[in-house]
């Protein structure tokens, strides 16, 4: 290989934004509406049971709920290849269900039991399920970019065909991370979609008061990438351009931002009432007149969907609900012996740390024994 | 190769040990690569990239902006996807912009997901101090790292150490930090390049032996810490014991104990501040331990507690010099 330096000016230094007009290359196949409705069902359901879960204090710690947003989840998940990778923010049960993860799993994980999808070591948060290609609901704002980065930097280097879809919501934008994590994608050329979840709110914060260019989509020009916005309640129109971006990008390693308008119906989490920062009037506006499942029920209805295959796709996903809650019950509690299993992976972690012991402050010791047990 | 391989002792720097070390491991493992600022064509920071570049080429060395946060968070994902990367940070000072993806997220990673994901990457940096670097780029903090399980943190003294723990780290299945040393880099020692050469994480290793007093230290306070029990011995009859802990988390307190219950003191030593530093911990540790077994109240000798200064004799003051070693020794002694 030559020793010179290889920095001699390249295109990049002419590049220029792009501009690609909606459906005029990657045309993907149409969505099937009626199994959109059933994956949008099964997270409502299961959001609002895990309310109620929550409310009974049968899940602990944080739980952020996607009712309102199911558009957004499902059009994004199916506009996804089998082989492509996503990764989340916290408010994980969503993706993690439209991505194919059982119900039971997920629930699991809510009650904090054996079964659930973490082993009861994540909870509402850190829903995962690589054998779906989902990689995690990520606890701090913005931190899962930079590794949504490398899974995709990973997937080129390993020859794989596929593209990383990496949600966020609005309030992650300032985050330092998302400047570094898009100018990596940028000058690596990495097949990588950035869906920001804008759902006007990062807590009690809104997104004009966050974000100086609050069009967040436009700020994919700042790296050269393409950028556009989509309505989040309409999910064939989150399908269509998460499918068309992933294929670009999957095709010709091109990043992109897609910024899907969306609305929660809940507070930022069960704790929060989500009506100190905005009226009850407007939250009434968009549930009376942008409900995703609404909107879906009706485009679907004009298609000639009877009432009883509503109700059974209703009653299908309810099941499953069910299902799920008594699959959690009956799970039990993970044995506290178990407390300091996967700290460590290595086949060697026990000998590294089998001379740690004397000396070892209280506690400690009993850790110790199990990681050489 | 069924020939028993002949001793091959070559003499190289702690820098080139680490090169040797990666392009073992490069040539080794396919799935092996390193990402980091002007670690190609510049050939790094210090020049432990070297040659490496022209070697393997800019997909298996890495080059990448500053941005460590996006980068350090990239090798997260690239682990996670079954790659290893071995990330260069120019020096630990620099991880601090990186430090919520190495504390929230790959130390997390496995844990937190249920085993069903791990992250097997190294982070290689230097610590240390001594050039006038001033307050920004003089830093000892590693201890920081030990504290959070789910990483591993080796610091090597020697040039054998540099290559055998970088080489054991990179295989291991999990986040390890490698603390190199600025001082370091240009010290020379003997390396069996015959020899695979992976040394154990998790394993101290007495260097020198001794009856009266245990020095007890990592990465570059070793150096000092051999150069001050020669003078124990010289100019005070004093036999000290030097152990170079090599690793931080996990700790091998065994050899530690081992050594103070026969010497019976102990002085522990770092390049960092003392204060809630990896010597707090050691000596904390040696109390539980060797409680019966003390005849003096360990000792502590790290950095003076202020911003490393710039000028020369405010530098001096600062640093853990051997001066200051030698006067806690015999004090821990007695003498």
């Amino acid at each position: 290989m030559a020793t010179t330096r290889r920095r001699t000016s390249s295109s990049r230094s002419t590049r220029r934004p792009e501009a690609i007009p909606p459906g005029s290359a990657h045309v993907a196949e149409p969505l099937d509406l009626r199994g959109a409705l059933r994956d949008m069902t099964l997270i409502r359901l299961f959001e609002q049971e895990a309310e109620r879960q929550y409310k009974r204090a049968r899940i602990g710690g944080y739980c952020h709920l996607a009712i309102g947003q199911e558009a957004a989840n499902v059009g994004v998940a199916r506009g996804l290849q089998p082989q492509d990778k996503l990764l989340s923010s916290y408010r994980s049960h969503g993706f993690a269900l439209a991505r194919g993860t059982a119900p039971t799993g997920a629930m699991a994980e809510l009650f904090g039991r054996e079964d659930g999808v973490a082993v009861g070591r994540g909870g509402s948060m850190h829903l995962l399920d690589p054998e779906h290609g989902y990689f995690g609901g990520w606890g701090i704002v913005a931190g899962q970019l930079p590794i949504a980065t490398g899974m995709a930097l990973a997937g080129v280097k390993q020859g794989e065909n596929l593209a990383v879809l990496c949600e966020l919501g609005d309030g992650a934008i300032n985050m330092g991370a998302w400047h570094e994590s898009l100018n990596l994608a940028a000058i690596w050329n990495l097949p990588i979609v950035f869906a920001v979840f804008n759902n006007g709110y990062g807590m009690g914060t809104t997104v004009d008061q966050a974000s100086a260019e609050p069009e967040l989509y436009k700020r994919a020009a700042a790296f050269r990438m393409h950028g556009e916005r989509v309505d989040g309640q309409d999910v064939e129109a989150v399908y269509e351009a998460t499918a068309r971006l992933m294929t670009r990008a999957r095709e010709e390693r091109k990043p992109a931002v897609l910024e899907v308008m969306t609305y929660r119906l809940r507070g930022h989490s069960v704790a929060d009432a989500g009506t100190a920062y905005r009226t009850k009037e407007e939250i009434a506006e968009w549930a009376d007149k942008r409900d995703p499942i609404a909107l879906v029920t009706e485009r679907l209805v004009a298609d000639g969907i009877t009432t009883e295959e509503l109700d059974a796709i209703t009653a299908e996903t309810q099941a499953l609900v069910d299902e799920a809650v008594a699959f959690a019950e009956a799970s039990p509690m993970p044995d506290v012996s178990t407390l300091a299993d996967f700290v460590y992976g290595d086949p060697n972690t026990a000998e590294q740390f089998s001379r740690m012991a004397p000396g070892s402050p209280a506690g400690e010791e009993q850790l110790l024994a199990q990681l050489v047990a | 190769m069924a020939a028993e391989a002949v001793p091959a002792i070559e003499t190289m720097t702690y820098r080139e040990a680490l090169r040797l070390a990666m392009r073992e491991e490069l040539e080794r493992d396919p799935s092996v690569f390193l990402m980091g600022e002007e670690i190609g064509v510049f050939q790094g920071s210090y020049k432990v990239t070297g040659d490496l570049f022209e070697q393997f080429g800019p997909e298996r060395v890495m080059e990448t902006p500053i941005s460590e946060e996006g980068f350090v968070g990239a090798a997260v994902g690239a682990a996670m996807s079954g790659l290893r990367p071995v990330v260069e940070i120019m020096t630990l000072n620099f991880i601090v912009v990186a430090m919520d993806q190495v504390v929230n997220h790959a130390a997390k990673v496995r844990y937190m997901f249920g085993n069903k994901v791990g992250c097997p990457m190294v982070i290689r940096t230097p610590n240390g101090a001594g050039n006038q670097l001033t307050a920004q780029h003089s830093q000892s903090f590693e201890g920081w790292f030990a504290n959070v399980p789910g990483l591993k943190v080796v610091a090597p003294a020697t040039p054998s150490d540099a290559r055998g723990l970088l080489k054991a780290a990179i295989r291991d299945d999990d986040p390890v930090l490698v603390i190199e040393n600025l001082q370091l880099y240009k010290a020379k020692g003997e390396v069996d390049t015959s020899v695979d050469g992976a040394v154990e994480i998790g394993k101290a290793k007495v260097v020198r032996e001794g009856t009266d007093i245990s020095l007890v230290g990592h990465s570059f306070a070793v150096t000092r810490a051999l150069h001050v029990a020669e003078k124990l011995q010289a100019d005070h009859g004093i036999s000290a014991e030097v152990v170079d802990l090599r690793s931080l988390r996990p700790l091998d307190m065994e050899t530690v104990a081992a050594s103070v219950s026969k010497t019976n003191r102990a002085l522990c030593v770092e390049e960092g501040w003392a204060s809630y530093g990896v010597t707090a911990e050691i000596a904390s540790r040696i109390s539980l331990a060797c409680f019966d077994d003390l005849d003096a109240p360990v000792g502590r000798v790290g950095m003076a507690e202020v911003p490393m200064p710039y000028a020369k004799s405010l530098e001096d003051a600062a640093l853990p010099h051997e001066d200051k070693i030698l006067a806690a020794a015999l004090e821990v002694c007695g003498a």
